[in-house]
């Protein structure tokens, strides 16, 4: 790493970083506090950040606090993700006119607006990894979800304290961005605001690095922000052990374990809505009213509904122990099998917003533990 | 005649593998029978004095209903076995039999192989394994009716 | 993926909710694997994945039949010639006609599967000189329910084809047999150490056959079963398929016993 790679940028250097990004062009997204959350949605600059706040966690809760100092990324997840951008809630696919003579199909243009992110935490960077592998790659790659994509500005942030529902470093996910970012940011404490140690992670972060008022490195910037990091790792809420969890999980679709946990279970879906890497979708079909013209939108799925498995005559998982069991195992096992890589990240949303609190890590070492029981003499 | 039904019976499925010792032993019990089409192997309520070994044609196991067409629940064809009942009390047919077609078969004096099954086991067990196969199979098929596996169609 | 308009040209009542739709391939020919699917919309409707019942060799014509279940299907299954519709497709791993080559074959059609293994049996035929024994056994609910029956009428008429038909409910002029399709397994001549099986139906009735078939000695990494699960983008995007870690649209829904056994054997999977 170069010198022309790693900067110091105070919170006025932040937000020329934003301004720059818009200049360019950009639609920069970033957290912000909104209704009692830290969400992400546009922003103009650093005034939009969530200054001085952070949130708690544990399962089925979240509470935004003050913090003692005035932090910007002081806080660790929200119930959104960047996957809101990357692989829109709701989407026009195409739109079909009928005349007499034809039938012709319009494909819904490849978006011409370019998202930065700001504020990316590395497990966060991993869901985009393992969307990719879902809608980037192979013979039907989806062409919008890949100029998002490619179009996207990463500006990471490592996490400087884990939250309560984290669990990244089980999921060999975080806290520190090692990759698949622009920029990234460790937030440090020095004098009365924090300031910012900044590393570019590609050409395009690089030349924007460039262009913003910052100042060198010093030794203990560097000290820091590695001490900063380190107190995230040190500091998980949750582990989850993934050591033949594929298997574990595959082999076990009888435990009684998944009544357990499906006499808690709502199958209301909102593990799946709030997790940055569950992809599912379905899709709506609509006609106009004067019969010409049709389209046909996609929107996010869940694996908890009903409908989700149904074939004619009924669902395949009609039982909420057959969702949960679906969801659960897909996302830590059936996921490798799929793409190579497990399904989740550790990032504990989940957790924090499923209404009855169940705990994704708690109920897979349920089912390791009670295998271990029933295996020993 | 009694050689000759030994090469007959032989040369049927169900009596594969069977030792010589054994076969002489049961072909004393068989004779070779036909029915033309229409005509009853058997009805049910009937003693189950003899059963079949069909060699030849199709046989449609039917249920008498009262007042309306006797439902066939199976057809039976070459090489499979008509009638188990002549090997639980009270030996009588639980079904109807009917040659669909011209049938050639074994048929076999249910009286006699009892009496064989209940002089020698061995004759008894060798019995027992040919016939509890056709009756986990039927039962497994009665299974699968009763799914009605393809559904709606009206 | 945008779907392509084609049109209808020809049509055909099947059975009382089975219709058979032919559609022209506009242009270009519309090579597919037998065993393949495509995504049919009807305008306005929605869109549903339907097999390819037609000959592979005449990729001039698409032809797929059609079971008006649901709202798709059934303004699918009343589409009349002229009438326009979207195809996307083909989609999915077919039977593996060609892993046949000098072994016997066995086919084993439950109801509507008859539709996906037609263009396999079509394959087969115009190739027999490459195959063993083949055997065609079909079972259907009832003798009004027999799916493409004059032309299995005209196969059982050929010497080189060994076919059966049964059917679960007999009325009183079905002179055929009667009992489940899996009973005609054990009775059809072929040689199960050299055997290569297609089995398409419902789910229980192939998990069945597939049974009697390894039963009799064929491997079970021969017999090849093609499974029905919800499929909405037919590209893996969805999720909507997922049979363990399958999609079964692009990882079907062709897959061997082998590779199905434990999963059809769990409920709810």
């Amino acid at each position: 790493m170069t010198s022309s790679d790693r900067a110091v940028l105070t919170r006025d250097g932040l937000d020329a970083l934003i301004a720059t990004l818009a200049a360019d062009g950009y639609r920069v997204y970033g957290p912000t506090v909104r209704d009692g959350a830290i969400v992400y949605d546009d922003i103009a600059g650093v005034a939009d950040l969530p200054a001085g706040w952070t949130d708690e966690q544990d399962a089925g809760s979240y509470r935004l606090k003050r913090r003692d100092d005035d932090a910007l990324f002081g806080y660790v997840v929200g119930p959104h993700s960047w996957k809101k951008y990357l692989h829109p809630p709701r989407r026009r696919l195409w739109r079909a006119a009928k005349t007499e003579e034809a039938l012709t199909f319009t494909a819904e243009p490849e978006p011409a607006e370019r998202f930065a992110f700001i504020g990316v935490r590395s497990c966060e960077i991993a869901a985009m990894a393992i969307q990719d592998k879902v809608f980037a790659v192979g013979d039907y790659a989806d062409p919008q979800y890949r100029a998002r994509r490619d179009g996207a500005f990463v500006v990471a942030v490592n996490c400087g304290e884990a939250g309560g529902t984290c669990f990244c470093v089980s999921m060999k996910t975080g806290p520190h961005v090692m990759s698949g970012f622009d920029l990234s940011l460790t937030e440090i404490e020095r004098g009365d605001l924090p300031v910012y140690l900044i590393e570019a992670g590609s050409d395009a972060g690089r030349d924007l690095l460039a262009r913003l008022p910052c100042r060198p490195v010093e030794a203990n910037d560097i000290t820091a922000a590695d001490a900063a990091v380190a107190h995230a790792a040190a500091q998980m809420g949750r582990t989850l052990e993934t050591d033949g969890i594929r298997d574990l999980l595959v082999n076990n679709p009888d435990h009684p374990r998944w009544d357990e946990v499906a006499a808690r279970c709502l199958t209301c879906g909102n593990c799946t809505m709030v997790c940055p890497t569950c992809f599912c979708t379905t899709t709506e079909d609509s006609s106009d009213l004067d019969g010409g013209g049709a389209e046909r939108t996609q929107r996010w799925d869940s694996c908890f509904t009903l409908d989700f498995s149904y074939i004619h005559g009924g669902s395949v998982r009609s039982s909420s122990k057959a969702r949960y069991r679906q969801w659960m195992t897909h996302k830590l096992a059936t996921w490798w099998d799929q793409f190579d890589t497990s399904g989740c990240v550790g990032c504990g949303r989940c957790i924090t917003w499923c209404p009855v609190g169940i705990d994704i890590t708690e109920e897979a070492r349920a089912i390791r533990s009670d295998l271990t029981r029933e295996t020993k003499p | 005649m009694i050689e000759g039904m030994e090469r007959i019976i032989r040369e049927h499925r169900f009596f594969a593998g069977l030792d010589d010792e054994t076969l002489a032993f049961v072909a004393g019990c068989t004779r070779n029978v036909r029915f033309d089409a229409g005509q009853y192997l058997f009805h049910a309520g009937e003693p189950a004095n003899e059963f079949y070994l069909i060699r030849h044609g199709r046989v449609a196991l039917e249920l008498p209903v009262p007042g309306k067409d006797a439902i066939t629940f199976q057809t039976a064809g070459e090489g499979d076995v008509v009638g188990v009942s002549w090997l639980v009390p009270p030996f009588r047919w639980l079904h109807d039999a009917r040659a669909t077609d011209l049938v050639r078969a074994i048929g076999v004096d249910a009286k006699c192989l009892r009496r064989k099954c209940d002089d020698d086991h061995n004759v008894g067990y060798e019995m027992m394994q040919r016939f509890v196969p056709v009756l986990v199979d039927r039962l497994q098929a009665t299974r699968l009716q009763v799914l009605d596996v393809y559904g709606t169609s009206r | 993926m945008l779907p392509v308009a084609r049109r209808v040209v020809r049509t055909r009542r099947e059975l009382a909710d089975v219709w058979t739709i032919e559609i022209e391939p506009e242009g270009d020919s519309f090579a597919f694997l037998p065993g393949q699917f495509n995504m049919l919309y009807a305008f306005g409707v929605g869109e549903a994945a339907i097999s390819i019942s037609g000959d592979p060799a005449e990729s001039g014509r698409l032809v797929h039949t059609i079971r008006a279940v649901g709202k798709v299907s059934e303004a699918l299954a009343r589409t009349r010639p002229g009438d326009v519709i979207g195809v996307r497709g083909p989609f999915g791993v077919g039977w593996p006609v060609e892993a046949a080559d000098g072994a016997d074959v066995v086919v084993v059609a439950g109801g509507l599967g008859l539709a996906p293994l037609r263009p396999a049996l079509y394959r087969l035929f115009g190739e027999r000189h490459r195959f063993g024994r083949v055997v065609l056994l079909c079972g259907a609910r009832s003798p009004k329910d027999i799916l493409f029956r004059s032309e299995i009428e005209h196969w059982r008429a050929r010497l080189d084809i060994e076919a059966a038909v049964t059917v679960d409910h007999a009325d009183r002029e079905w002179r055929g047999n009667v009992g489940v399709v899996t009973t005609l397994i054990g009775r059809a001549a072929f040689d199960p150490s050299n055997t290569v099986a297609f089995v398409c139906g419902p789910e229980v009735m192939m998990r069945f056959a597939a049974i009697e078939l390894e039963s009799r000695g064929v491997r079970p990494e021969a017999i090849h079963l093609s499974m029905e699960r919800n499929m909405k983008c037919a590209i893996g995007h969805c999720g909507h398929c997922q049979f363990g870690g399958d999609f079964v649209c692009k990882d079907g829904p062709v897959a061997t016993f082998e590779q199905l056994r434990r999963r059809l054997a769990l409920r709810e999977i």
